[in-house]
């Protein structure tokens, strides 16, 4: 009798090596891509003005309609089912992308099976959990613990609202974006504190209660060195703030003022913590709690938490770059420029849609990179102890941020070419540390001899 | 107009609810789910009076800060689950003495109150007109407001120091 291995004949993917390459490519590629041009031709007519007269063009009098209320209340949740599922996609591919980056890492493969290059295997991952038993342990408060992963849901879901993804691209551009999204991400550790308490174990109440300490003490931080891009911009609106800054590197805030660089740092460190990113991922540390607050959980409702916990890696890339790094903002195309090739038709033309298409890249490429960022962070660092954890935000971070929120008050005074000036200095600083990264890295591989990435096993 | 009077009522429900779930319910922690309710609702309706700024700081000062950090001492405390309801004291007639007059209060102020009513409120922008209200005409109330809770906070530093003995 002949013992097969999975990569035999029995596997699907060299079965039918052509068909497993088109699956795999359809998922990598048009998915993301439908996705995105959903959005963009769904979220520009985001008002009832704008759709009355996308409708009365179509020729459909839907601005006397009497379900007018109604129409644009069914749009409005297709567009909410449509971010969903972006955030649904991005957490599921970027587990893909943080298993391989992991596993090279780490000098071994990472998940390679379903799928050329193991792509799919995040969609097996959810239909596995899928399938799973929904356990509830005999002592939990049953509603609680049903209700905990939808909490974390809505802290997560919530923040998409004012998220920008293009120059015209977006749900909706609040004049209180910032602050709205701090705040609604609050309900993360809600659903985190929920399902401590509910199960009932005290693994994922001692998780839960480490959660709310870290987050309650990360916000302040987090918050005060938010404000440093908002005192430049005079927003708080997300879109706003983007516009007040530049396309090339030197225009953007991060550069524009030696207390934002700083500023950009404390922030992102602050949202690791937040996110329960390594090094900061007391609240599941596995070597000390199992797997902290979601101990208890399995099958949907466990997928949910970690559905929330990959996705946020979105929430603070963008943030950050939204902030910070200048967002979708092309460089050497200014904001006018876009503006002028709308037209002043109710549609705008074709030009329009390429451009806005370009800003919607180069804000997911600068996300993705803060993204691969966090996850070369998360397999490098060791996981800090919780009175270290405390000591840098409480001795460190806060009066860091305090003396950058103070610094940018006086900086905004400072005249226009000294920020210019601060930008193009700052912005070559950054250009050399990556040089001497890169050189680094390509010091630290020729050193290893031998371990090169192994291709034919992808 | 029907859509915003059944978003009003959901968020006035959430809040009513909420609220009466707090004192009621015997377990702290479906106490502190009520406050949860009766917060988001009162932020709603913050929304639907196109006070902005006002209910994302409801949200993020009360359920980011305050309700987070009472859940943490939920936690805290030992036996959560079969909790003793310690004071039996239920004060059947004062509590109804108290219940006739302030409701007597604010049914009076609720019905006679001359109310400004403004037909369908356009959302505009709010925190530009309260950080000038602050720092421009309410700028001595807004100092004495900053001042007594620094005093708080360090009343609250005193008290959780440790005491470190001279011996």
């Amino acid at each position: 009798m002949k013992i097969t291995t999975a990569l035999d004949s029995t596997s699907l993917t060299t079965r039918y090596p052509k068909t497993a390459l088109a699956t795999t490519l359809f998922f990598m590629l048009a998915l993301p891509f439908l996705l995105y041009v959903v959005l963009l031709l769904m979220l520009p007519f985001n008002r009832p003005e704008a759709l009355d007269a996308v409708a009365q063009r179509l020729g459909w009098d839907l601005g006397h309609s009497p379900y007018r209320d109604t129409w644009y209340g069914v749009i409005l949740v297709v567009e909410a089912t449509t971010v969903s599922l972006y955030t649904a996609v991005f957490a599921g591919v970027t587990t893909w992308v943080e298993r391989r980056i992991a596993g090279r890492m780490q000098s071994r493969i990472g998940p390679n099976r379903p799928g050329v290059f193991g792509f799919m295997s995040w969609v097996a991952d959810a239909v596995k959990m899928l399938f799973k038993e929904d356990l509830i342990p005999a002592e939990a408060d049953h509603l609680l613990f049903r209700a905990a992963p939808y909490f974390s849901m809505v802290g997560l879901t919530l923040p998409f609202v004012v998220l920008p993804f293009g120059e015209s691209v977006v749900v909706a551009d609040l004049n209180v974006g910032v602050f709205y999204l701090t705040a609604t991400s609050a309900f993360i550790v809600v659903g985190i504190l929920v399902s401590g308490w509910a199960s009932n174990s005290k693994w994922a109440l001692f998780g839960a209660v480490r959660g709310a300490a870290q987050v309650v003490s990360y916000e302040i931080p987090a918050g005060i060195a938010i404000m440093v891009p908002v005192l430049m911009a005079g927003t708080l609106s997300m879109q706003g703030i983007i516009r007040a800054q530049g396309g090339w590197p030197w225009q953007w805030f991060a550069c524009q003022n030696p207390a934002a660089f700083v500023a950009f740092f404390i922030t992102v460190t602050a949202s690791l913590a937040e996110g329960n990113r390594t090094p900061f991922d007391l609240p599941e540390a596995e070597s000390e709690l199992v797997a902290g607050y979601h101990a208890e959980y399995s099958g949907f409702r466990i997928a949910l938490f970690l559905m929330v916990e990959w996705a946020n890696m979105w929430i603070m890339g963008a943030l950050a770059v939204t902030l910070f790094l200048g967002g979708w903002q092309i460089p050497g195309v200014s904001v006018e420029m876009i503006n002028q090739t709308r037209g002043t038709d109710v549609f705008p033309t074709w030009l329009w849609f390429g451009w806005q298409f370009v800003s919607l890249v180069v804000f997911a490429v600068k996300t993705w990179l803060l993204v691969i960022l966090f996850i070369w962070l998360r397999w490098t660092l060791p996981r800090v102890r919780v009175d270290q954890m405390m000591a840098l935000c409480w001795k460190y971070l806060v009066p860091g941020a305090f003396a950058c929120f103070i610094f940018t008050l006086f900086w905004v005074m400072v005249p226009a070419p000294v920020h210019l000036v601060s930008g193009v200095v700052l912005s070559l600083g950054a250009a050399l540390l990556l040089v001497k990264f890169a050189l680094r890295t390509y010091k630290n591989i020729a050193q290893v001899k031998g371990a090169r990435v192994d291709l034919t096993n992808w | 107009m029907y859509t915003n009077l059944a978003i009003f009522y959901l968020f006035a429900l959430a809040a009513v609810v909420g609220a009466a779930g707090v004192p009621m319910s015997k377990n702290i922690f479906w106490s502190a789910m009520g406050l949860l309710s009766a917060l988001v609702g009162v932020g709603g309706l913050y929304v639907l009076l196109s006070a902005d700024f006002l209910a994302v700081t409801q949200l993020l000062v009360y359920i980011g800060g305050v309700l987070v950090l009472i859940i943490f001492a939920v936690m805290l405390t030992s036996q959560i689950k079969e909790i003793e309801v310690s004071n039996q004291n239920v004060g059947l007639v004062s509590g109804a003495i108290l219940f006739v007059l302030t409701g007597t209060l604010l049914s009076y102020v609720a019905l006679w109150a001359p109310w400004k009513v403004v037909l369908r409120p356009e959302s505009h922008e709010t925190s530009a007109a309260i950080g000038n209200g602050l720092l421009g005409t309410w700028l001595l109330p807004f100092e004495v407001t900053s001042v007594v809770l620094l005093a708080t906070l360090i009343g609250a530093i005193v008290v959780a120091r440790k005491e470190i003995k001279d011996d």
